[in-house]
């Protein structure tokens, strides 16, 4: 293949870790031309940023590559660091997926923009400045001067990925490798950055390579899509006919992996089991010894929400809008104001002790599946703290009785149940999570964002467990959430958050299809926008 | 900032209040007072002598004239070296305990950031196996057994330096103590730096700075190096605090006229007022350089703010 921007041939990755070796990635064959965008689509652990980190030389110290990756003419996995610094960051540059901390903190905006271009034009500092204002503006950063001297965490995720985009391009790369680079931010922050890098792209010119495990992104960007599955492309070719005709048995299970199914809503006189009349929870910042007056943030502002027996209500919005905080409120985890009543009994004034034997009833599931199980209790363990809170007579084989059903509920083998949470998948742990507020028999589960940390293909399982569970025990969800399919399958009703305030709220089939809110229409054209991807393939 | 600063340093002023106060309580809890000795001296002098020194007052009193001197600055008279008093005994001694203690914390800061540096470039590898071990067993070897180590070999062996002594600042008298007292200090400082290395150069952001192409000299010293360095900031103000007023242990093997004996001296004697004069030196210093490892921090980290 003449005239390709980079060509992968037979590139393999291999880890030296304490188990032995580990075969990341087992001799990928691939090619990107100038101009063209190639998405390498997987799952985690699929390889494929792995691949990408070989090609620029930023494997960790255990990793080994070997291979061939041909750009002009030469093999950058073999290349002497001195010159592989002279290619990457220069004609071949990569954006990571955490914006939040690929800048260095320490430094400003400017200097961050400026060194790599200083170091690889070899410009004086003022031409550099200029070049790097100019990129601060070419990827729409607001008041890009001022910025120049602002330092990292005094932007916000999408402006500090653009920054890394900035810097990306500051240099006129040849290839732009983008590894998950929309992945941790909100949806219409997501559409932005996407729209942003393929414009950039058509007007620059160069080849991209851009890895996601999200097909909505590939169908809106990508000319040619590779599938990698355990460190081998599974199957290749262009977007459309991946999309139209998959071939491969996994190609065609991860284009299936879009949660589906719709809940029934619940009969209008289902008893309500809780309910929240004009919530709202202030945040004061400063305020103390010489440091001016206080200053009060409204992070729910006058929300009412009613949950009925075996409902679930989706709450979506942006990070930041207050969706988490309303729900820590209404389980009293966090002082609000506003009537708050549970089964009929307000419980807004009772304390700690007065609340502890209603807690059972009211559980929570987290979002992080590796941060909310202690690493060092078993799964068993963890699964049957609970009881020993509210049941404190029950017998340890009654218990670990309990243990067993709850595990045989989310579907995880019981024999597992004496393992810690290390050595379960992401998946497995959101499944002990969910077991861990089951076993009480609450009537109430909150779930914050249950399913964000977890592959397309986990959370429909997780999706559909959670239903099943709904069912068969008439539970009520607030299910909270900025994954609107995942939302659209869940919930019968649905609240928009925006800045700590309801801006509209209804059946999904309202809110998503016929959005009134100028705010819902944005987040939902964001969120499903496969049909502007279509004019993109043709 | 300017303001913070000017806050701690009004803050520090009720701190040594406290200091002083429970100080001067405690010490006199402690049984036997200055004038008690092992033979006995004769009722009537050990009276007079009180009388003198104003301790045959009531508690109270005391306290209150002790406090009125101190705001004049008048740490009053040593009891048991009764030529000096505890001013003048600072006077000549600190500077001496200052310039052994800033020289040992300067080297030991650079010698060991060095060394850890070097560690976490090559970690898990010998070099780095090297200095880990030559640092625990540095932390590990107590002062007094390398300072007479250092006599036997340098002095009486080598005959390269004076066993002891000032020799009035000679710059051969001050290498014993000094290496003694940066040896603990670097090794310290070796594995802070170390494992703070490693930690910045696994972040994000020096992924980013590799990707970009940037040289290793950029990539390891302007951004993982100047991460790494708030730890080591944070460990080098206490010390700065007990190694800047002296050493028992290093005064006393090398005969070193400084002010870490005096702790320890005036406690055992009850030498009530040179134990206050100690308190409150020990008390300024610590304040003091827990005030520069905030500004320090600062200056470092743009993320920390003080207003």
């Amino acid at each position: 293949m003449t005239g390709a921007a980079l060509t992968l041939k037979n590139v393999a990755v291999r880890f030296h870790t304490l188990d032995g070796t580990v075969d990341a990635v087992k001799g990928v064959s691939l090619s990107v031309n100038p101009g063209e965008t190639l998405a390498i689509v997987g799952e985690s652990g699929s390889g494929k940023s792995q691949l990408m980190m070989a090609v620029m030389g930023l494997l960790a110290s255990n990793g080994q590559a070997s291979g061939e990756a041909t750009f002009d003419g030469k093999n950058l996995i073999s290349m002497p660091k001195a010159e592989l610094n002279s290619v990457r960051g220069r004609r071949i540059t990569m954006i990571f997926q955490e914006p939040m901390t690929s800048l260095d903190p320490l430094y400003t905006v400017g200097d961050q923009l400026r060194e790599p271009i200083m170091q690889h034009q070899g410009l004086p500092a003022a031409a550099a400045e200029a070049r790097a204002l100019e990129m601060l503006e070419l990827v729409r950063i607001p008041d890009a001067r001022r910025r120049m001297s602002s330092y990292p965490h005094e932007m916000s995720g999408g402006q500090r990925q653009r920054v890394m985009i900035a810097m990306a391009l500051a240099n006129k790369p040849e290839v732009l490798i983008a590894d998950e680079p929309t992945t941790a931010l909100d949806v219409t922050i997501q559409a932005e950055i996407l729209e942003l890098m393929a414009d950039l792209q058509k007007r620059l010119g160069m080849a991209m390579i851009f890895i996601t495990h999200d097909l909505n992104i590939v169908r809106r960007i990508a000319h040619r899509v590779a599938v990698m599955r355990h460190g081998e492309v599974v199957e290749e070719g262009a977007t459309a006919t991946i999309f139209s005709k998959p071939v491969h048995a996994y190609t065609r299970a991860l284009l299936d992996a879009e949660p589906t199914g719709r809940k029934e809503a619940v009969a209008a006189n289902a008893p309500v089991v809780l309910s929240g009349i004009d919530t709202r929870v202030n945040f004061s910042l400063g305020g103390g010894w010489f440091s001016g007056p206080k200053v009060v943030l409204r992070a729910v502002d006058r929300v009412s929400l009613t949950l009925r027996q075996g409902q679930t209500i989706g709450i979506v919005g942006e990070s930041g809008s207050g969706k988490s905080t309303l729900a820590r409120a209404l389980l009293r985890l966090l002082p609000a104001e506003g009537a708050i009543t549970f089964d009929g009994r307000s419980i807004a004034g009772l304390d700690a002790a007065a609340m502890r034997p209603l807690r059972r009833q009211l559980q929570v599931v987290l979002q992080d599946p590796f941060g909310s199980l202690s690493p060092r209790m078993t799964a068993g363990q963890i699964i049957t703290e609970g009881l020993l809170v509210h049941e404190p007579g029950m017998s340890a084989a009654e218990r670990d009785r309990r243990a067993v059903r709850a595990m045989e509920e989310v579907q995880i083998d019981p024999a597992l149940r004496n393992r810690y949470p290390h050595e379960f998948s992401g998946g497995q742990r959101q499944r002990i999570a969910i077991a861990r507020a089951i076993i009480l028999k609450p009537r109430v589960v909150v779930l914050d964002e249950p399913t964000s940390a977890l592959d397309r293909q986990v959370q429909r399982q997780i999706v559909e467990l959670l239903r099943d569970l709904q069912k068969a025990n008439g539970l009520s969800y607030l299910f909270i959430s900025h994954d609107l399919a995942v939302v659209r399958a869940m919930a019968d009703h649905i609240m928009v958050l925006k800045d700590g305030r309801l801006v509209e709220e209804g059946p999904p089939a309202e809110v998503m299809d016929h959005p009134q809110d100028p705010y819902t229409r944005r987040l939902m054209a964001a969120a499903f926008a496969s049909t502007t991807s279509l004019e993109r393939l043709s | 900032m300017l303001r913070y600063v000017f806050r701690r340093l009004l803050t520090a002023i009720p701190t040594l209040f406290v200091i002083v106060t429970i100080s001067f309580f405690l010490i006199r809890v402690a049984p036997g007072g200055p004038f008690n000795q092992e033979k006995g001296l004769n009722p009537v002098i050990k009276a007079n002598l009180e009388r003198q020194f104003g301790l045959d007052l009531p508690l109270w009193k005391q306290y209150l004239n002790y406090l009125g001197n101190l705001l004049h600055g008048d740490f009053g008279p040593s009891y048991n070296l009764p030529d000096f008093t505890v001013a003048e005994l600072f006077r000549t001694g600190l500077p001496v305990s200052v310039q052994l203690g800033a020289t040992a914390l300067v080297l030991a800061l650079i010698v060991g950031g060095a060394l850890g540096v070097f560690a976490a470039l090559y970690q898990n590898r010998p070099a780095d196996y090297m200095v880990v071990a030559a640092a625990t067993a540095g932390s590990t070897i107590p002062t007094f057994v390398i300072a007479p180590l250092f006599q036997l070999f340098f002095a009486l062996t080598l005959k390269w330096v004076p066993v002891g002594g000032w020799g009035d600042g000679a710059l051969v008298n001050k290498i014993g103590p000094v290496i003694t007292l940066m040896l603990p200090q670097l090794a310290v400082v070796a594995r802070l730096m170390r494992g703070a290395m490693i930690e910045a150069l696994r972040g994000h952001h020096i992924r980013t700075a590799r990707a970009m192409g940037l040289s290793d000299y950029s990539v390891v010293v302007r951004h993982a190096m100047r991460g790494a360095l708030l730890p080591i900031v944070s460990y080098a103000g206490p010390a700065a605090a007990s190694l800047l007023t002296g050493s028992l242990i290093v005064e006393y093997i090398f005969a070193i006229p400084g002010v870490g004996r005096y702790f320890v001296d005036a406690a055992l004697n009850r030498d009530y007022t040179l134990v206050m004069g100690t308190v409150v030196v020990i008390a300024i210093f610590t304040l003091f350089f827990n005030l520069m490892v905030d500004v320090m921090y600062a200056l470092v980290d743009p993320r920390v703010r003080y207003d």
